[in-house]
């Protein structure tokens, strides 16, 4: 239940529900200011972006595939959806979390610096979660990682301890599980 | 074939071929090579707006009045910023705008160059949707697809932004037949399974309401015949909001007048009690809603809306169809007449007791007097003396517009032409400049308030030079009435800056402009001063002196539900301003 506000007339929040994380797939033409469009819808109505990825995935269509993790109420969920589908660039709008468990994937780059046996833990820690090293010198490393969200938040806990000095991660690529498209 | 011309060559074919009458515009450096083809051709009539605001009021009016695109026109830099408030104020209320810009040149584009701003960065979100045309080849293109995206679907205004250099350029030309767009397609005809499922419910109702809106205006005159239709075949109660007034005839006897916070106290009642509410083409404002918690809590509700994203917005709906007003009103009235279904006549009859019961409160009432004119009076008395001819009404934002939603009782969807959404104060009088350009036999009036008309009063010149007899009808009580009320009722009486001081003579600023200037501030003289300005055969400036405290009743209080109105003939003005004060602030 909302307290009525006696300063205001506008009404108070609607009834508390429990946020819940999606993953949405939009496909867009890849035209300039569609990006800005679908963050500006974002921003303009108070929706969260937990990660955000996009690239052209279909060049001779100039389609672009944005994946956006968001939270919210799954009715605020249902209005972004709603909202990204009605505009005008936007040709689907799929809510891969509810369509059936998506994969998602997340590369992230981790740069490790250190000497003796922290920067040994730190590579037999790299090939435990199977990061290639991809840069090094004798005082550092730079890993690629790739895999589940979880899975590089982990390893990058673990780096804390050994050295972590920067990190950079492309945001979470996802697709529909079985044989049809989106 | 494709033909080739020049950027502003394909503009004037394009807006040729859209059977543009109207452009509503103001030009400036990135604009001059349009301005020139204007001038080299007759088909299409510029009419020059003194504010670039005021081109999109203009352009507002004339869609809102006709059911066509209004098309304005405006340079570069500051010609796009003060295109702005139009253009959120169309994106609100859903109507059909294009709006072209002139812009630098493309190499110069990202310089900061002279009148240069990023409008499609800033039109962004208060369009539709907008273009920037960056090769002179895609412009004919994008301009037909400005025009299917401006008035398809939910209408909304659109901008295409048109660098000089690109108005300059020679490219090809295609005409409005070729564009298929590839990823826009409004869906307008509905499924039948809600439909079916919409008219079951309705049949069943003991207590239904109709709450319609805006958008049965926009999807044109057979869904107001349409729904005029069904509404009298089920013999129900209907109430609008202030979008929808005309939809259905205010004059009629199933009409409950508009609801919402200054709505009547058997609309809001109604809509409250009600079993089953049927929405159409309204969207749940917070005006309509009051406390969301408490609204209308014991209804099946049916949403008809043309814009998926609206359902389930703000109130949770039972059964959402989505569709345009016309196909789905006509589809329910197929399936209404196959089923054939019984309604409880009982129960619809006991339903219109308790209606009646509240009718009887007489929510709009107001202490009349003999001194000085009321400003519910005013409007009483120009809707009598103006009821039989061909009128169109335009407003401003406060006070009066909501008693002019009170006391001018509209017959015909497209006649009532006001900013809902943004409540845009300077809407009123431009927005009848447009109207009357496109009814130039009828009679305009902008029913203004003495605040709202000094935020376009320049649009003065523009009727003068067109000779375009609109009449200004200002409800003058010196005060930013509207907000005057609230601090009134919220914030202890302390006016702050709402007394507007230093006014200028109204009648004065009207003959300076070359209008008719009038003043009345006596009701016995207020019927023939209301005939005088009527008869005019120009535009005419009339300052309607009117009580200067008087409140907006009906009203639904701060943070209350819709059967907690306040209502205005139990409080007059001395007592609210006496109960003023703790007990005041308790009472809203």
């Amino acid at each position: 239940m909302t307290t009525p506000n006696a300063q205001t007339h506008y009404s108070g929040p609607a009834v508390r529900q429990d946020a819940v994380s999606r993953t949405l797939s939009v496909l867009v033409d890849n035209e300039p200011g569609v990006l800005a469009r679908v963050i500006g819808l974002f921003t303009a109505r108070g929706y969260n972006i937990d990660s955000l990825t996009v690239t052209e995935t279909e060049h001779e269509k100039h389609l672009s595939r944005i994946t956006i993790v968001t939270r919210g109420t799954p009715s605020v969920i249902q209005q972004i959806k709603h909202q990204l589908e009605r505009m005008v660039p936007v040709h689907r709008v799929h809510d891969l979390t509810v369509e059936g468990k998506a994969v998602e994937r997340e590369l992230a780059l981790v740069k490790v610096a250190g000497k003796g046996d922290k920067r040994i833990e730190a590579l037999r820690l790299a090939e435990i979660f199977r990061a290639q090293v991809i840069d090094t010198s004798i005082e550092h490393f730079v890993f690629e990682i790739t895999g589940k969200p979880s899975k590089i938040e982990t390893f990058i806990n673990i780096m804390t301890e050994l050295g972590l000095v920067e990190v950079s991660r492309s945001g979470i690529a996802a697709i529909g599980r079985g044989p049809q498209g989106m | 074939m494709a033909r080739q011309m020049t950027g502003a060559e394909i503009v004037l074919k394009a807006l040729a071929d859209q059977g543009v009458e109207y452009i509503f515009g103001y030009p400036g450096g990135a604009v001059l090579p349009i301005y020139d083809e204007i001038f080299q051709q007759e088909k299409i009539k510029h009419i020059l707006v003194r504010q670039e605001g005021g081109a999109l009021h203009a352009a507002e009016g004339y869609a809102r009045s006709t059911g066509k695109v209004g098309v304005a026109l405006v340079t570069s830099g500051p010609g796009a910023t003060n295109a702005v408030t139009g253009l959120t104020d169309a994106l609100l209320d859903s109507i059909p705008v294009v709006c072209l810009t002139g812009q630098v040149p493309t190499h110069l584009i990202g310089n900061d160059a002279f009148q240069e701003c990023d409008t499609v960065g800033i039109t962004r979100p208060c369009t539709k949707h907008n273009w920037l045309v960056k090769n002179v080849n895609d412009l004919a293109r994008t301009l037909h697809e400005a025009f299917q995206i401006a008035r398809s679907g939910r209408p909304g205004p659109v901008v295409v932004d048109i660098p000089k250099d690109v108005q300059f350029g020679t490219g090809n030309y295609v005409g409005p037949s070729n564009i298929v767009h590839k990823t826009y397609k409004p869906k307008v005809k509905p499924d039948q399974g809600p439909v079916r499922q919409a008219v079951e419910l309705i049949a069943s109702a003991k207590k239904p309401i109709f709450y319609t809106g805006g958008g049965v205006i926009n999807s044109g005159p057979k869904a107001s015949q349409l729904l005029r239709e069904l509404v009298r075949l089920t013999g129900y109660p209907i109430t609008s909001t202030l979008m929808g007034l005309g939809a259905y005839p205010g004059s009629d006897k199933q009409w409950l007048g508009m609801l919402g916070m200054h709505g009547t106290y058997e609309a809001n009642m109604a809509m409250h009690d009600c079993d089953v509410m049927v929405a159409v083409g309204a969207r749940f404002d917070d005006r309509i809603t009051g406390r969301l918690d408490a609204f209308s809590p014991g209804s099946k509700k049916i949403h008809i809306d043309i814009d998926p994203s609206s359902i389930n917005k703000n109130v949770q709906v039972d059964i959402p169809v989505v569709g345009d007003v016309a196909y789905v009103l006509e589809d329910m009235l197929r399936t209404w007449k196959s089923l054939a279904p019984q309604v409880d006549k009982a129960a619809l009859k006991s339903w219109w007791k308790e209606i009646d019961g509240w009718r009887a409160k007489r929510s709009l009432a107001y202490k009349a007097s003999k001194d000085v004119i009321m400003p519910q009076y005013a409007c009483q008395r120009l809707y009598e003396l103006t009821k039989d001819r061909d009128t169109y009404i335009t407003t401003e934002v406060g006070q009066h517009q909501m008693w002019a939603a009170q006391f001018y009782h509209f017959d015909e969807p497209n006649r009532w032409m006001t900013s809902g959404g943004l409540g845009t104060m300077g809407y009123g009088l431009p927005a009848a400049i447009g109207a009357q350009l496109a009814h130039p036999k009828s009679l305009v009036i902008d029913i203004a308030g003495d605040a709202s008309i000094l935020m376009n009063i320049q649009e003065c010149s523009t009727a003068v030079q067109f000779n375009l007899p609109v009449k200004v009808f200002i409800l003058n009580n010196e005060y930013m009435g509207m907000v005057r009320q609230w601090q009134q009722l919220l914030h202890g009486n302390r006016l702050s800056h709402s007394y507007t001081e230093s006014l200028p003579d109204f009648v004065k600023l009207a003959e300076a402009y070359g209008w008719k200037g009038m003043r009345c501030d006596h009701p016995s003289d207020l019927d023939d001063a209301i005939r005088e300005m009527i008869a005019f055969k120009g535009p005419v400036l009339f300052d309607c002196r009117v009580a200067k405290l008087a409140n907006c009743f009906p009203m639904i209080p701060s943070g209350k539900a819709h059967n907690e109105m306040l209502l205005g003939e139990e409080v007059s003005d001395e007592e609210v301003g006496r109960a003023i004060g703790k007990e005041g602030k308790v009472l809203v």
